[in-house]
């Protein structure tokens, strides 16, 4: 039953996003959470709408499945909106008891919910067209300039490759304890949130254990094959970055530039 | 230069809490170049922490392990001798290290620094040797045990070895993972000249060895060919250790007076002799 929890969720299509480099992609996305802060009016924000919609049609994924993403956010947003438009000092359009309703405040509330709804939909555009050992790798080497001031890239990607590697061992592992529980009467769905909560600790422990010794032997395996941290390690995959990424680059650029050009001048 | 691994009154304990547990007391052993050897005894008995000091995961408190004459207490050697000696350990899921079958294949020839081109030459043989190539995109937690088992082989093979260590790889696999592993062992010591230590439970596997060492309470108690070691029925079981079902039906049929030689270790050797009766 958990091994139905899907991490990252890639959503494999193998469109030309899909296709892209990693780099080309986090980089692309970055510059677009930059640009949700630089928008402020209604027409840059359906501008953004247009390129966002472009970008899912090219992705070949379905807009249901996109938009499945916001679902367990909307309590977020919503409260984020009705925040907005009481905490907003302007013109009052009426008011409820104490609270005002302002023009300002609708206005605001509207802004901060489709902010927050973009920013979902973009950012998940990366992990639903990227891999998650992709995307590991690709953050590896964008980080890389930064190991002189001490960012520890390559462990950081390290720890992300294992942690993927043992989710699913992890949750079949889990899978198994359950019913070896259940086997012997314990119960994990009744009762209250104590209840189950104290109901979990036999679940948790053995858990912990065998984590622990996994660790422990992983860890001996992995010095048995000569791993030494990032010293003297080469990558059996070479990214590359073709004209492809250069041209998404490149129109991400400009929609930027487009941006803050609006930005600036009206 | 026809040693492989020389083992030299080697000591080690373990220190736990103030607690010491001689693990290994004064050991001695070689292994010659291409040879496959089998390494049994009951639990506790210090096999493993024997396999662990001759890849450097654990150094004699006294005595010398030497792998190809490079000792392991030498620092500097310490890179060279792991490279030699690759190691499979019992639990498959515990020593991959990627989330694709190919890339961990390449994690230890990565390690090693060698260039991309060479790791994905190394790569596709090491898998075809293993018989796992139409794997090599599959993740590894959707794989059997025994092709589990086949590509943490893969992984050490591709990092160019002369020995395998093998560390009960067999025990958490079924009967028909177990003889993949043992037909891949095989091929790797007959075809590629790999030397083998196969640490095992299975008599069955040990009689496949060219050499059979006992082990018991840290140390060395019997030593020979398959046949020599198994027609001491006896005292392997005051060992607390099987034998093959052959050679325990054998013991059978002598006790109960028929006649028949002490070193009968296959069906068909059993067959031979039995139909000779008379
Ligand atoms: N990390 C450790 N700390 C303390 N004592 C240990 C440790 N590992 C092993 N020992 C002890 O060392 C002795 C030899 O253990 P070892 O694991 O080498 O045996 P083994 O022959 O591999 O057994 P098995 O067949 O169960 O794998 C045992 O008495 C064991 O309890
Ligand atoms: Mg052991």
């Amino acid at each position: 039953m958990l091994k139905d929890i899907t991490i990252g969720q890639y959503y494999p299509t193998g469109s030309y996003i899909h296709q892209l480099d990693p780099r080309a992609k986090i980089l692309a996305t970055f510059a677009y959470i930059v640009g949700l802060f630089i928008v402020d009016n209604f027409f840059t924000y359906g501008l953004l709408a247009l390129f966002v919609l472009a970008c899912i049609h090219i992705s070949k994924i379905p807009i249901k499945y996109m938009l499945k993403g916001l679902k367990p956010l909307r309590v977020i947003i919503i409260i984020t909106f009705i925040i907005n438009i009481f905490m907003t000092s302007g013109e009052t359009l009426f008011s409820i008891g104490p609270l005002n309703v302002t023009i300002e405040g609708l206005y605001q509330g509207t802004f901060m919910a489709l902010r927050l709804m973009f920013l979902v939909v973009g950012t998940s555009m990366l992990t639903l067209t990227t891999s998650p050992i992709i995307l590991t790798d690709g953050i590896e080497n964008l980080l890389k300039p930064f190991k002189k001031i001490g960012v520890p890239a390559h462990e950081l990607a390290m720890m992300m490759t294992i942690a993927l590697r043992f989710i699913p061992t992890l949750l079949e592992e889990t899978d198994k304890i359950m019913k070896a529980q259940m086997a012997r009467g314990a119960d994990f769905e009744s009762g209250n949130i104590i209840n189950r909560a104290k109901s979990l600790v036999p679940l948790l422990v053995p858990l912990f254990i065998s984590a622990f010794r996994r660790a422990d032997e992983l860890a001996m395996a992995m010095e048995a094959r000569c791993y030494r941290g990032d010293t003297n390690r080469t990558r059996m995959k070479q990214m590359i970055m073709t004209g492809r990424d250069y041209k998404a680059l490149s129109i991400m650029t400009l929609l930027m530039a487009m941006l803050v050009y609006i930005r600036v001048s009206f | 230069m026809d040693k492989m691994i020389q083992v030299e009154n080697v000591t080690f304990e373990y220190t736990n809490n103030e607690k010491q547990v001689i693990a290994l007391n004064k050991i001695s052993f070689e292994v010659k170049k291409g040879e496959f050897v089998a390494i049994i005894g009951h639990n506790g008995s210090g096999k493993s922490t024997m396999a662990k000091h001759l890849n450097a995961l654990l150094l004699p408190s006294e005595g010398d392990v030497r792998v190809q004459g490079m000792n392991t207490k030498e620092e500097e050697y310490l890179w060279d001798i792991r490279q030699v000696a690759g190691m499979v350990f019992q639990n498959p899921d515990n020593q991959i290290v990627a989330t694709i079958v190919e890339e961990d294949v390449a994690f230890g020839p990565e390690n090693l620094g060698v260039k991309p081109s060479e790791i994905i030459e190394r790569v596709n043989n090491s898998l075809s040797q293993v018989d796992m190539e139409e794997y090599r995109h599959k993740a590894p937690h959707l794989l059997s045990g025994g092709q589990k088992q086949r590509i943490a082989i893969a992984g050490v093979i591709a990092m160019k070895p002369h020995c395998i260590i093998l560390d009960e790889p067999t025990a958490m696999l079924d009967p028909s993972g177990r003889r993949e592993v043992m037909k891949t062992i095989k091929k790797l010591n007959e075809e590629e000249g790999i030397t083998i230590i196969n640490i095992t439970h299975f008599m069955e596997e040990a009689v496949e060895a060219d050499r059979v060492i006992v082990m018991e309470e840290g140390n060395i108690v019997l030593e020979g060919t398959p046949r020599e070691v198994f027609s001491q029925v006896e005292k392997l079981k005051e060992l607390g250790l099987d034998v093959p079902q052959v050679t325990e039906l054998t013991h059978q049929l002598k006790s109960a007076g028929i006649d028949l030689p002490d070193d009968i270790l296959t069906v068909d050797e059993m067959v031979m002799n039995i139909c000779r009766l008379k």
